[in-house]
C-alpha cells in the first residue's frame, strides 16, 4: 500500500518511466550533436522539442484512463476523418500525409498511433475475453481502415507503425494461437498479392535489400555505406565525433532514420549495448505497469503502446544494420524530427496516467 | 500492494482468468521481445565483431565518393524543326567559405555589385550555416552577362568565391508555345515523393507544365555518376571511374511553328484560343491561347510580385483557354444536332420547318427567340445549317429529346475530356437530366432541351474539344485522339520512335450520306452567297466547310476595357467558329474562340480563314488575286445562291504540301 505517494506521483509522473527516457534522449542528443556535423542550432531545436513532448506527456498524465477510454473513439473517427481528408486535400501530389491548417502543418496519421491503440483496447476491454471470432473481426476492421487510408498517402513505415499497436492489443486480449497462426498463414499466401499493390520505390528497396549493388545511388547505397559505418565501428566504437563514414557525408539521413548508423560507428557494440539497456528500462517500466493495472483497458493500452515502441527499435535497428528493408522507421527519442517524438512521450503520458491512476483502498 | 480494490466487471468476465491469460500474453511478449532483440544483436556482432577487420578496411577505403551526374534534359521542337525548349550554359556565384577571408565584407561588396536581395542574402547565410567549410555555397543563379563581367573585373578582391557553370532551361520562343510546352521548375518536396530519387539525385529540375511534366520520363534521361577519390576531410582529389549519364531524348511535337505563329498574329490583341488539328492522324498543328506568358520566368523560381501580377490579371495570361476554358458552344453544335436528327429519323434532310422567327412549347406561351426577328421563313437542314436558324434547332431538339440529343453530341466527345496528351483537360459539360439531377437538385425542363439544340444553356465546351469534334464531322466518323508527340528522337543514336496514334471507335451512322447533307449545309456557310460566313469564302485556296457561333456571356468577366461601340467589350458575346477544309478531303480542322468577340463570322471566321491561307499558301499564292489581310472586309462574292462556290476556290489546285519533314 502506497501510503504517502511523492510529488511526481501526485503530478501523475512516474518517475522510473521519467528517468528511463530522460536518458535515452540524452543519448540521443549527444549522438546527434555529431550526427548533424556539431550543429548547435539542431541540438537546441530537437532539445525544444524534448520540451514540447514532455509537457504533452505531463499533460495527458492527468487524463484518468477511463475518460481517455471515452475519448478515444472520437479521436479515432476524427483521425479517420482527416486521413480521407488528406487524400483530397493533403500537401503533395505525390506522397501526401499533411494537412495545413494555416499555422499548423498537421500529419494526421500520428493521431492515429494513438488513436487506434486506445479505440481498440476501449472496445476489447468490455468484451468477455478471450474474444469470440465476431469480436475479433470488428476490431481487425478498426486497425484496417486507417492503415490503407495510411498505406495509400504513401507511407509504410507509419501503417506498419499504426497496425502494429492495434494488433498488439488483439493479441494481449488472448486471441486464440489458432487464429493467429491462421492469419500469419493466410498472409503469407497474400504476400505475392501484396507485392503488387506496392509502390514501385517500395517494391525497389526490398528488392535492393537482397541485392544492394542493384541501386548504387539510391537505397542500395543506403544500405551499404550504413553497413560500414556499423561494421568499422568495432566492439568499442571510432569515439565520439571521429566517425569518418558519417563525417563524410557516406551515411544519408544520417541524423534522421539513419542516425543508428552513426551511433554505432562512433560508439561500438558496447554503444549499442548502453542504448539497448537504456531502451530495456523503458520497456520493463512499460511491462510492469501493463501488468500492475488494475482494468483491462489500462492493461492492453500500456501493453500495446510498449510493444509498439519495441517495433519502432527493433525496425529501425533492423533497417540500418541492413536486415530489415528500409521502411522510414525513426529510431524513437534518438532520431532528429519532431513529429515522432512528441507522439511517443505522449504515449508514455498515457502509460503514466494508466499507473498514477489506480484506486487504492484506504484503510480505514 | 492491496488487489482487493479492484473495480467488479460484469458478471459474465472472469477478471481471475482474464488477467491470467493478460499475464501469459506479457511472458509470450517479452520472450518475442528478447528473441528479436536477440536477431539484431546477432546481426550487429556478425557486423561489428566477426566482420569488423573488413569492414574497417572498406571505412579506410571508403575514399571513394559517387557523385551523381545529371543527365541534359532533351530538347523540344516543333514538326518543322524549330527549337521551343534548349539547354543554356548558365554561371552561378559560389563561395567556399573557408577561402573567404571576411565573408560580411565580401558579401556587402557583393551586394552592391550584383542587386542582391535581402531575400537572396538570407539563404545564403542559411545555407551556409548548413554547409561545409570547403564545399561551394551559391550565391545567385543564372547571372547575365553584365553581372558575370563586374565580378570578373572584382574578382581578384573577392578570394573564395567563383563561378560555376552548368545547364538552365530556356524557351527560345517565350510566350508563344507556353500553353502547350508548359516549364520546368525546381524539384519541389512534393515531387520528391513520386520521383525515382536515384534517377534524379543529380538533377535540380522537373517538368511542372505541359509537355514538358507529361513526357518528364521521355525527356529527363538516365543520371550517370562518377566515382571521385576524397581525402580524409573529404576533398576531391580525382576522378577514378565515370559512368557518363544517359541524356534524355529529343521530342519533336506536332505543332507547326509558321501555323502557330500565325494564329497568334491572326488573334490579334482579343483574348481566345485557337486549335488547328490533322483530323486524319489526331496531329495538333496549332495550339494558341491569349494571353500567354513567358515560361523561362517560371524556371528558377518566379518573382513573387511577377507571380502575383501574372495571376490576377483580369487577363489571365496562366490560363490555358484551349485547354482548360469553357464557353458554351453555340450554333457550332447545330451540326451535331441536325445529325442526330437524320441517324434518329426524325428529321430528313430536305423536310422544311416554318421559322417565324420565334418557336414555343405546346401549351407554353413562352417564346424562344431567333437571332432574326423576322423569322428565315421556310427552312430545310442545309438552309437551317448555313443560315443558323435557330428555330428549326428548337423544334428538333424538343422532337428527339435531351436523352438522344445527348446521346448523339457526346458521341462526338463533348462533355469528356479529348485525352490530349498535356496534363489539366477541362471535360465541359454536357447537360443531361440525371447531371441536373445530381449537380442542381432539379429536374429537368422541357425549354432547357431547346437552348441545349442550340448550344447554349449549361452546355460547355473547350475549344479543343470543338476541334475534335469538327475533325470527326469532317473525316465522316474518325475520332482520332488529339495529341502533340509528334515523334522521339535519341539524340546519341539518332534513332526515332514514332509514337502509336491512337483512335477511338469510329462514329458510325445508320446511312454514310447523313455525313454529307450535313456537311453540305457547313459547306453552304462559307461558299453559299447568303451563308453566316460567306464573306469568309473569297479567294481562299481551297474549299472549305465551317460553322459559326456566337455563345452568349452570362457572367460578367473581369476585362473593363470600353470599347469605341457602346457595349463594353466584357459584357459582348463570345465570337466562335469552326471550320474544316479542303471540303473533299480534309486535312485541317480548326476550332477558334475569340471572347467577347461580337459575332462568329464577323472576328472569328476571318482568322481561321488565315489559317486556312497559311497552311495551304502554296495553292493561295497561285490565286493572284488574293490579298492577304483584306478578306474580311471584302464584299459577298456576286454569285449565284445556287452556285456551289466562288470560282476562285473552285479552280484552287488541290494542295499537296506537306508541312511535316518526320513523318
Amino acid at each position: 500500500m502506497i501510503r504517502s505517494p511523492n510529488l511526481l506521483y501526485r503530478l501523475h509522473i512516474d518517475a522510473p518511466l521519467l528517468g528511463a527516457v530522460l536518458v535515452t534522449a540524452a543519448l540521443g542528443l549527444v549522438v546527434l550533436y555529431s550526427a548533424a556535423d556539431q550543429s548547435i542550432d539542431k541540438v537546441m531545436q530537437q532539445g525544444l522539442r524534448i520540451l514540447l513532448g514532455l509537457t504533452c506527456m505531463v499533460a495527458i498524465a492527468q487524463v484518468p484512463p477511463r475518460r481517455l477510454a471515452r475519448w478515444a473513439p472520437a479521436l479515432y473517427v476524427l483521425g479517420t476523418f482527416m486521413l480521407v481528408l488528406v487524400l483530397f486535400i493533403g500537401h503533395g501530389r505525390g506522397a501526401t500525409r499533411w494537412l495545413d491548417f494555416g499555422v499548423v502543418r498537421f500529419q494526421p496519421s500520428e493521431i492515429m498511433k494513438l488513436a487506434v491503440p486506445l479505440t481498440v483496447a476501449g472496445f476489447m476491454a468490455d468484451k468477455v475475453l478471450p474474444p469470440t471470432l465476431k469480436t475479433t473481426a470488428l476490431a481487425l476492421a478498426v486497425v484496417g481502415v486507417p492503415a490503407f487510408l495510411i498505406i495509400d498517402q504513401p507511407d509504410l513505415g507509419t501503417a506498419i507503425l499504426v497496425s502494429a499497436s492495434g494488433l498488439f492489443v488483439l493479441f494481449f486480449s488472448g486471441v486464440s494461437w489458432r487464429f493467429i497462426r491462421n492469419a500469419v498463414l493466410a498472409g503469407i499466401v497474400a504476400l505475392p498479392g501484396f507485392w503488387f499493390t506496392m509502390h514501385d520505390y517500395q517494391q525497389q528497396r526490398v528488392r535492393t535489400l537482397f541485392d544492394p549493388s542493384q541501386d548504387p545511388l539510391g537505397t542500395g547505397y543506403h544500405i551499404i555505406q550504413a553497413s560500414i559505418a556499423v561494421g568499422s565501428g568495432g566492439i568499442s566504437g571510432k569515439g565520439w565525433l571521429n566517425g569518418t563514414q558519417s563525417h563524410l557525408e557516406f551515411i544519408p539521413e544520417r541524423a534522421t532514420d539513419f542516425i543508428f548508423a552513426v551511433y554505432c560507428e562512433e560508439f561500438g557494440f558496447l554503444g549499442v549495448l548502453i542504448l539497448l539497456v537504456a531502451y530495456s528500462l523503458v520497456l520493463v517500466r512499460g511491462m510492469r505497469i501493463a501488468l500492475e493495472a488494475q482494468e483491462m483497458f489500462g492493461r492492453l493500452t500500456a501493453a500495446s503502446l510498449t510493444m509498439t515502441l519495441f517495433i519502432y527499435i527493433f525496425v529501425n535497428m533492423g533497417m540500418v544494420s541492413g536486415a530489415l528493408p528500409v521502411v522510414g522507421v525513426p529510431l524513437p527519442m534518438v532520431s532528429y524530427g519532431g513529429t515522432s517524438f512528441v507522439t511517443i512521450l505522449t504515449s508514455f503520458g498515457i502509460l503514466m496516467s494508466i499507473h498514477t491512476h489506480r484506486k487504492f483502498i484506504a484503510e480505514t | 500492494m492491496s488487489r482487493r480494490g479492484l473495480k467488479r466487471l460484469p458478471a459474465l468476465k472472469d477478471a481471475n482468468r482474464e488477467r491470467r491469460l493478460f499475464a501469459n500474453r506479457v511472458l509470450v511478449a517479452g520472450v518475442g521481445m528478447v528473441v528479436l532483440i536477440g536477431l539484431v544483436l546477432a546481426r550487429l556482432v556478425f557486423l561489428q565483431v566477426v566482420n569488423h577487420d573488413h569492414y574497417t578496411t572498406l571505412s579506410h577505403e571508403n575514399r571513394l565518393k559517387i557523385l551523381p551526374l545529371p543527365p541534359p534534359r532533351g530538347l523540344i521542337y516543333s514538326r518543322d524543326g524549330t527549337l521551343l525548349a534548349e539547354n543554356r550554359p548558365s554561371f552561378a556565384l559560389t563561395a567556399v567559405p573557408e577561402n573567404v577571408p571576411d565573408m560580411e565584407a565580401a558579401l556587402h561588396e557583393l551586394r552592391g555589385m550584383l542587386n542582391l536581395s535581402d531575400d537572396e542574402l538570407e539563404q545564403f547565410r542559411k545555407q551556409l550555416r548548413y554547409s561545409r567549410r570547403f564545399e561551394g555555397v551559391t550565391l545567385k543563379g543564372d547571372l547575365t552577362p553584365e553581372e558575370l563581367a563586374t565580378f570578373a573585373i572584382n574578382r581578384f578582391r573577392l578570394p573564395g568565391f567563383a563561378v560555376e557553370a552548368g545547364l538552365a532551361r530556356h524557351y527560345p520562343q517565350g510566350e508563344a508555345f507556353a500553353h502547350v510546352v508548359g516549364y520546368v521548375g525546381r524539384i519541389s518536396e512534393t515531387d520528391l515523393q513520386t520521383i525515382d530519387q536515384s534517377n534524379y539525385a543529380a538533377t535540380t529540375h522537373t517538368g511542372k507544365m505541359g509537355v514538358e511534366k507529361s513526357r518528364e520520363q521521355v525527356l529527363h534521361g538516365r543520371v550517370g555518376y562518377q566515382k571521385v577519390e576524397v581525402n580524409a576531410q573529404g576533398r576531391i582529389l580525382r576522378v577514378v571511374e565515370r559512368t557518363p549519364p544517359t541524356p534524355g531524348s529529343d521530342i519533336y511535337l506536332t505543332l507547326d511553328a509558321g501555323l502557330q505563329a500565325e494564329a497568334i498574329a491572326a488573334l490579334g490583341n482579343y483574348r481566345g484560343a485557337v486549335v488547328v488539328t490533322d483530323p486524319n492522324t489526331g496531329e495538333i498543328l496549332a495550339f494558341v491561347s491569349k494571353p500567354s506568358y513567358d515560361p523561362n520566368a517560371f524556371v528558377n523560381g518566379i518573382s513573387r510580385a511577377l507571380y502575383r501580377d501574372l495571376s490576377t490579371s483580369p487577363d489571365r495570361p496562366l490560363f490555358n483557354r484551349a485547354l482548360q476554358g469553357q464557353y458554351p458552344p453555340g450554333s457550332t453544335v447545330k451540326p451535331l444536332v441536325a445529325l442526330a436528327g437524320l441517324q434518329y429519323n426524325v428529321r430528313s434532310a430536305d423536310k422544311t420547318t416554318w421559322c417565324p422567327g420565334w418557336y414555343s412549347l405546346p401549351n407554353d406561351s413562352h417564346q424562344y427567340r431567333d437571332w432574326l426577328k423576322t423569322g428565315h421563313g421556310p427552312t430545310n437542314m442545309k438552309f437551317s445549317i448555313a443560315h443558323s436558324c435557330d428555330v428549326y434547332y428548337y423544334t428538333l431538339a424538343h422532337e428527339l429529346g435531351i436523352r438522344r440529343l445527348h446521346e448523339m453530341l457526346a458521341r462526338f466527345g463533348l462533355g469528356s475530356i479529348t485525352g490530349v496528351d498535356i496534363p489539366g483537360e477541362a471535360a465541359g459539360l454536357l447537360p443531361s437530366p440525371e447531371w441536373k439531377k445530381r449537380a442542381r437538385k432539379q429536374p429537368w425542363y422541357p425549354g432547357e432541351t431547346l437552348i441545349v439544340g442550340i448550344g447554349q444553356g449549361y452546355m460547355l465546351s473547350t475549344p479543343l474539344q470543338l476541334a475534335y469534334a469538327t475533325g470527326i464531322v469532317a473525316t465522316r466518323g474518325e475520332a482520332l485522339i488529339p495529341h502533340f508527340l509528334g515523334q522521339i528522337e535519341n539524340p546519341v543514336t539518332e534513332e526515332t520512335i514514332s509514337p502509336d496514334i491512337y483512335r477511338r471507335p469510329r462514329v458510325e451512322l445508320a446511312n454514310p450520306r447523313y455525313w454529307d447533307e450535313v456537311i453540305a449545309g457547313m459547306d453552304e456557310v462559307v461558299n453559299g452567297a447568303t451563308g453566316t460566313a460567306h464573306k469568309t469564302s473569297l479567294g481562299a485556296p481551297v474549299r472549305f466547310a465551317g460553322k459559326t457561333g456566337t455563345a452568349q456571356v452570362y457572367g460578367i468577366a473581369q476585362g473593363e476595357k470600353a470599347k469605341t461601340t457602346g457595349v463594353p467589350e466584357h459584357l459582348q458575346d463570345h465570337a466562335l467558329f469552326i471550320a474544316f477544309a479542303p471540303v473533299d478531303a480534309p486535312q485541317i480542322a480548326i476550332s477558334v474562340v475569340v471572347e467577347h468577340g461580337g459575332g462568329g463570322s464577323k472576328t472569328a471566321a476571318p482568322i481561321a480563314r488565315r489559317l486556312i491561307d497559311h497552311y495551304f499558301k502554296g495553292a493561295a499564292v497561285s490565286t493572284a488575286s488574293f490579298a492577304p489581310h483584306a478578306e474580311h472586309e471584302a464584299p459577298p462574292a456576286p454569285v449565284p445562291a445556287d452556285s456551289p462556290a466562288p470560282a476562285a476556290a473552285e479552280s484552287a489546285p488541290t494542295p499537296t504540301e506537306e508541312p511535316d519533314p518526320h513523318d
